[in-house]
């Protein structure tokens, strides 16, 4: 199994009473409130350091994601990021996970295609291409998009990025969203044909049904743990069952919230905390900040108004650590009951790309790197034998990312 | 309470088959809704009191066909839609009523078929813009919804506010009105998002019917500062400012807008 280590980048020190205060971590917070740069200098050297000490200390892959005007996690542009660490990590093989760009449905998509390229170049060919649909509010409230249309920009970006990586001619593109005289993009991506693409999804079937036709990989991303990602997941499944697709673990991608300490009373006293501030804080995202109107399909939003398929997280702040743990949407413990529990996780639903949440909340610089340190040391060795002795191939894994001394 | 007749009709070359409620007797008086979608009235009850009143509903807002929206992709797709409509209707001559987007939609109709609008009422309509007033389509979707009748309306005791935002007894169809307006949203704010600032006051002087523009003087969706900007656009029209009320001044204060409107249409 490849495990890579996550990162939101958020805000570290919103005020104490900020879910009491703050309707939205989102798009409504105003920087000059509370903010201040100098503390952001500390977060994005700190968030490097972390991923580059995860890396160095054997993970698979470092991620990085996209989201605007939020204190929940601010890396604007991934790939400013993907950028810094493919220099970082280039003596070790490390995969650039880019989970991903939403800027290709908002700006002419080959922006996004020659950021790509051009870090698959830097790194020599460790990025993992991330096509997120994104959520409703960046689209349309960060950056001014209709909603109704996101999703048909989305599929057209997508078509063109292909497009504009593989095509060997000049070509124009005369879309429904786009229009581009010539599309000659320099550089090409050096995976050949083109990096692997992992879709970030929550339990739109569409979503299945992109990925599954496409041989994509399928990252469910949500962070109520398995018991919220297991709809998702067996969708996923049951899709590629239907579709004739070989059920390789690799295709699954799963993201979990993690933090490892010397004993699971010891895990309970440092994460508590943290985590509250993660799922109180940095998760007040109200529905109308997911989802404004036309965000979703009319069928999707029937469905959501009708039957109310994932409650808000509004009322994640009715619950504390004691119900997040027993839920299992964060695991928390000593080495060996983390990674117990988290094998136990992905052989029963069959993940073969896990990735780790080891910075959440407001979780110091120095905390961060002993959860790295003691994840990459007491459960690492564990979980990267996953799947090892069953013959599958790993296609969704960036061609360039070769660990030292790893077996390719 | 009677309610209207709706009636299929093809436009946009046939690709988009609009409905249109119509109610009532007399010279025909075409209606757009806002963008929260078609709810008739007690204003267009007394409208369709002495016109022949027919209210198309914008493409995608009415429950046959969420999907027509994908036949209108700018806001000239949607002009053209209206224009069709009026010939297709064979309406020869009509009378022009639109509130807030659909405001802003009967001045770019007015503007585009200035023989067949005989006459202009906009109330409250979205379309102009000032930096010293600033409003979009996020004022009223970034927010919860349980605070959109405070931004709606300044007077949310009025009978008539109080029937327009009354909630269901009945879950599901509960449910079903809030899916209606949530599309009616997701339609409407297509071709307007994010600010309704789409080149209206680059066309807005080529109206020549009379025009009545009607503002709630408390409005907090889009700011009364605004009446006067219309009022100074529209070539021949009349500013009518209705205290004490908000976005929905004719629902906030039938007694005295409504007789304004109809003395105005006469």
């Amino acid at each position: 199994m490849k495990v890579s280590m996550f990162h939101l980048m958020p805000y570290r020190d919103v005020p104490d009473d900020f879910e009491k205060t703050h309707r939205s971590a989102w798009f409504t917070v105003k920087w000059s409130e509370f903010a201040d740069a100098q503390k952001v200098v500390d977060y994005y050297k700190w968030t490097l350091d972390e991923l580059g000490y995860a890396a160095e200390l054997g993970f698979d892959g470092v991620c990085v994601n996209e989201h605007h005007q939020n204190c929940y996690g601010f890396m604007v542009n991934p790939n400013m990021m993907g950028a810094a660490l493919a220099k970082m990590t280039e003596h070790l093989g490390t995969a650039l996970v880019q989970l991903g760009i939403t800027q290709p449905f908002l700006d002419p998509p080959i922006r996004g295609a020659e950021e790509y390229a051009m870090l698959d170049c830097m790194s020599n060919g460790r990025v993992v291409a991330g096509m997120p649909v994104g959520i409703g509010g960046d689209y349309a409230f960060s950056y001014g998009k209709s909603p109704v249309e996101q999703r048909g920009r989305y599929q057209e970006a997508h078509d063109l990025m292909k497009k504009a990586w593989i095509e060997e001619d000049i070509f124009a593109w005369n879309g429904k969203y786009f229009q581009l005289p010539m599309v000659n993009l320099w550089p090409r991506p050096v995976q050949d044909p083109h990096p692997p693409i992992w879709v970030p999804g929550i339990a739109s079937p569409s979503t299945w049904d992109f990925t599954t036709d496409n041989d994509y990989l399928y990252a469910a991303l949500t962070y109520a743990g398995i018991s919220g990602a297991q709809y998702a997941i067996d969708g996923y499944w049951d899709t590629v069952e239907k579709k004739g697709k070989e059920q390789n673990p690799y295709r699954l991608g799963f993201l979990l919230p993690v933090g490892v300490a010397a004993t699971d009373e010891e895990a309970d006293r440092i994460y508590g905390p943290a985590s509250e501030y993660f799922y109180h804080k940095m998760l007040r995202l109200p529905d109308e900040m997911v989802a404004p109107p036309g965000h979703m399909t009319y069928e999707s939003t029937s469905n959501f108004i009708k039957n109310r398929p994932v409650p808000s997280n509004l009322e994640l702040t009715d619950h504390d650590y004691s119900y997040f743990k027993e839920k299992g949407f964060l695991i928390t413990g000593s080495p060996s009951t983390v990674r117990e529990k988290i094998a136990e996780i992905c052989k029963d639903n069959h993940i073969g790309n896990l990735m780790v949440l080891l910075q959440f909340g407001n979780m110091s610089h120095e905390a961060t790197k002993e959860n790295i340190r003691l994840f990459a040391e007491g459960c690492l060795p564990h979980l990267q034998p996953i799947w090892t002795d069953e013959d599958w191939e790993n296609r969704w894994w960036p061609q360039g990312a070769v660990r030292p001394g790893a077996e390719v | 309470m009677p309610t209207p007749t709706i009636e299929s009709v093809e436009v946009l070359g046939g690709r988009l088959e609009m409905q249109v409620a119509v109610m009532g007797e007399g010279e025909p008086l075409v209606y757009l809704h806002s963008a929260g979608g078609l709810k008739w009235d007690s204003f267009m009850e007394s409208l369709a009191e002495r016109y022949k009143v027919y209210a198309p509903y914008y493409p995608g807002t009415h429950v046959s066909d969420p999907h027509a929206i994908e036949h209108v992709e700018v806001l000239w797709d949607a002009v053209l839609a209206y224009d069709d409509l009026l010939d297709q209707l064979g309406l020869e001559s009509c009378r022009l009523v639109g509130w807030s987007f659909g405001g802003m939609l009967a001045c770019e109709l007015a503007a585009q078929r200035r023989e067949k609008i005989s006459k202009l009422v906009v109330i409250s309509p979205v379309g102009l813009w000032r930096d010293d007033a600033p409003y979009s389509c996020a004022t009223f979707t970034a927010i919860p919804a349980e605070d959109l009748p405070g931004i709606l309306f300044h007077r949310l005791d009025a009978p008539e506010v109080k029937r327009y935002l009354a909630v269901p007894d009945d879950p599901i169809a509960e449910a079903e009105a809030n899916l209606a307006l949530v599309w009616a949203l997701a339609c409407t704010c297509k071709v307007i998002w994010p600010i309704p600032d789409k080149g209206l006051d680059r066309r807005i002087h080529r109206v020549t019917a009379p025009s009545l523009v009607v503002w709630g003087e408390h409005d907090r969706l889009i700011s009364s500062v605004y009446a006067k900007e219309f009022g100074n656009a529209l070539p021949n029209s009349e500013v009518f400012i209705l205290s004490d009320t908000g976005h929905g001044p004719l629902q906030e204060d039938p007694d005295k807008g409504i007789p304004k409107v109809q003395s105005f249409l006469a």
